[in-house]
């Protein structure tokens, strides 16, 4: 496709335009600025995280009637709880990033600048895991609170973070394609769940076996996994999310 | 060797062809636009000339054919055409969350300007465009007229060699529109090659060098300004247009 | 693109070829083999449960080589490869999830049990029934080609998942027949003898009837877009 990141400012043996050549903008500057955007305007607007996080605190409140949990259950469940609210509430912020880029046309000025492909790509999605983390966060504090088990704890926010980060890779990919379709809201999660799913597995019988005090043979598989998972994921993202937005 | 370059159209696309599912938009469309060359673009809706710039703008990917723009190839070396291209569309490509300010900014640091002359660069453009008292203000309390100044300022921001313009008037009331003459004609003396789309053939007959009419995907009719007066325009678009259109 | 005699020749050759072979695997697995010692007559249907996943699993794997293929030529042939595959696919992998269940019944007692490697099939089935979600959701078909390969690829994620799984999660009560296994599965058998001949045989079968089948999607496909184009031409003569 285009210059390979690090290698930007050189191509050789090319004609110059007759005027000064502008270089190529820098890989991971592309990637941070566009992230920082997003993140900026969020900080002004607070519209996307404020709702994600509203429907996170009664996504628990619906649980937590529905389900009727006991100390013991609660012990077993809330990793579980903790993920579909997760998932759930980052669905709403990932295809609305995406949609809001598309229906104001802001998608084509990213696409117009001088950056690779996949810079915007990890951009978006570091805008994205941001959002997916912030919300995580607050509900791990809400669930330590509310359930009375330390969810914070640094294991289960390595599962949290890994997990965080190929739900985002995959929900950015997606939401982008999802975008373009007559039924975006109800195609995304119709898209996004299923392939996923290894890493919500993943993600909650990890968290689980370490909220049981399991020994590391019952949650490392796990998280041997989703590392597998996330890399894949995001060589996917990398490798396809050119094709998503070309024309 | 920079003679031989220079001597290059800036823009070349030979026999373009872009077919949308089954219908045909552009039909084997050879361009050459020389370099500082303003060229105005007539022709009915669907002729195709939104299509034909976003091919150029590297938006779309023709289905046959090739481009080259100022020396560089597309799709192959997108990210280096990039960089010399300004475009306005009808979509304002802005952040509606962000104020004029940010928003200038914002593309400033993905077209990597550098560190030390964005913020001038950045005023210098909304003192040009007349939205310096508005900097701070978010975009989305702008007028249709305010947004395309910005709209406008965003993309000479960088300076660049070519400017894609479609329909840049939609919308402009009387005098946003004089302020965008006066940049046209400012940008026109820089040297900057010009393509733009417009349905006013008497302002495009008064600032361009040279008038190609498209009809139903390819070039119909293509003269310079000085050999045709504005006058005779009307009469001669709807012979040409017309002409095709019965066949 | 036009269908040759040739072509059209060796397609029914290998469509005889492939009824020949089921009938044969069908005759081996009730007559060829004999009851397996614990599970009895139910056992049987195990040769038709591991043929038909064989048998999607190529089928999904040919539409991530359709998809690398379509974006790289943007040749739409390799979009009626991926479409074919997938619709081919999602059929035999629900074969394998009937069978499953019938086999279930008797040995589990109960149709459907939430086990891991129940689970991740029937949701690598949902990934391919999404696919064809998504076809349908797409009006432009460049750009529905386009996705429809993209998400062809990444949804391979969830087959891969589907045949890891066992090993990541030692929990399950499903039979691990390749390959060792930590746990001790209600259901496992020895493969060996008869019932190794019986089963490499349906394996065999399942791949030649995927490939039978796929080919003839694909001209169903073909025809289709000629009947397509004959239309339009018959439209803009009028």
């Amino acid at each position: 496709m285009s210059a390979p990141p690090g290698n930007a400012h050189s191509t050789p043996n090319k004609p110059s335009a007759g005027r000064v050549r502008r270089p190529v903008t820098a890989y991971w500057r592309a990637v941070g600025v566009i992230a920082w955007k997003d993140l900026r305007a969020e900080i002004r607007s607070r519209e996307l995280v404020t709702s994600m996080i509203l429907f996170t605190l009664m996504t628990v409140m619906v649980f937590s009637l529905a389900l009727e949990l006991d100390a013991d259950a609660r012990q077993n469940t809330v990793a579980g709880v903790l993920w579909v609210t997760v998932v759930f509430a980052g669905m709403l912020g990932l295809s609305r990033s995406l949609a809001a880029e598309k229906d104001r046309g802001s998608l084509d000025a990213l696409l117009l600048a001088p950056i690779d492909r996949s810079a915007l790509f990890f951009g978006k999605m570091i805008g994205n895991l941001v959002f997916v983390l912030v919300v995580a966060g607050v509900l791990m504090f809400a669930l330590t609170v509310m359930f009375n088990i330390t969810l914070i704890r640094p294991l289960i926010v390595l599962f949290v973070l890994l997990g965080s980060i190929g739900f985002t890779t995959v929900g950015t990919l997606f939401s982008s394609m999802s975008v373009h379709a007559r039924a975006r809201e109800t195609l995304l999660p119709i898209l996004l769940l299923p392939v996923v799913l290894p890493i919500l597995i993943s993600a909650v019988r990890g968290s689980t076996a370490i909220l049981n005090d399991l020994p590391s043979d019952d949650w490392l598989p796990w998280l041997q996994l989703l590392v597998v998972a996330d890399v894949i994921f995001l060589a996917a993202g990398y490798a396809l999310f050119d094709f998503v937005v070309e024309e | 060797m920079i003679d031989e370059v220079a001597a290059r159209p800036m823009i070349e696309a030979q026999k373009l062809v872009k077919i949308f599912g089954v219908n045909p938009v552009l039909r084997g469309l050879d361009l050459d636009v020389q370099r500082g060359e303003f060229l105005a673009l007539l022709g009915p809706n669907g002729s195709g000339k939104t299509t034909l710039l976003r091919i150029l703008a590297a938006l779309a990917r023709p289905t046959s054919g090739t481009v080259r723009i100022g020396g560089w190839e597309l799709p192959g070396e997108a990210d280096y055409v990039r960089a010399q291209l300004g475009v306005v569309s009808h979509m304002p490509l802005l952040y509606d969350t962000l104020t004029a300010e940010e928003n200038l900014l914002f593309f400033a640091r993905l077209y990597d300007l550098p560190r030390g002359e964005r913020r001038d660069r950045v005023h210098t453009m909304l003192r040009r465009v007349g939205l310096h008292r508005r900097a701070r203000d978010v975009v989305r309390t702008f007028s249709r007229g305010m947004v395309q100044r910005l709209a406008i300022a965003r993309a000479v921001l960088h300076d660049p060699a070519v400017l894609l313009l479609d329909e840049p008037y939609t919308g402009l009331d009387q005098d946003a529109a004089a302020l965008l003459d006066d940049l046209l004609g400012e940008v026109a003396a820089a040297g900057r090659t010009v393509i733009m789309t417009t349905h006013d053939l008497r302002r495009g007959h008064a600032l361009a060098d040279r008038i190609a009419i498209l009809s139903r995907g390819t070039i119909v009719y293509d003269v310079s300004c000085h050999a045709v007066a504005a006058a005779d325009l009307p009469g001669l678009y709807a012979d040409v247009t017309g002409a095709v259109t019965t066949r | 693109m036009t269908y040759s005699v040739p072509r059209d020749r060796a397609l029914k050759g290998l469509t005889i070829a492939a009824g020949v072979l089921f009938v044969l695997a069908m005759l081996m697995d009730f007559f060829y083999v004999g009851p397996e010692k614990t599970q009895g007559e139910a056992q049987r249907i195990f040769y038709i449960h591991l043929g038909s996943f064989l048998g999607a699993f190529i089928a999904f794997a040919a539409a991530v080589v359709a998809g690398i293929r379509y974006l790289s030529s943007r040749e739409s042939r390799w979009d009626i490869l991926g479409l074919a595959s997938v619709e081919i696919g999602l059929g035999l992998s629900g074969i394998t999830i009937i069978t499953g269940m019938a086999w279930a019944k008797p040995i589990w007692n109960t149709w459907w049990t939430w086990d891991p490697r129940l689970t991740s099939i029937t949701i690598m089935w949902l990934a391919y029934a999404a696919y064809l979600m998504l076809r349908a959701g797409i009006d432009d078909p460049e750009r529905r080609r386009r996705f429809a390969a993209v998400y062809g690829i990444v949804a391979f994620a969830s087959v891969l998942f589907t045949i890891i799984i066992i090993r990541v999660r030692p929990d399950t009560i499903h039979p691990v027949v390749a390959g060792p296994t930590q746990a001790d599965p209600s259901g496992g058998f020895d493969v060996a003898g008869r019932i190794r001949d019986t089963l490499f045989f349906n394996l065999f079968t399942f791949s030649v009837i995927t490939v039978t089948l796929v080919w003839h999607r694909i001209r169903l496909e073909n025809l289709a877009e000629r009947v397509t184009r004959r239309k339009l031409d018959v439209l803009s003569e009028l």
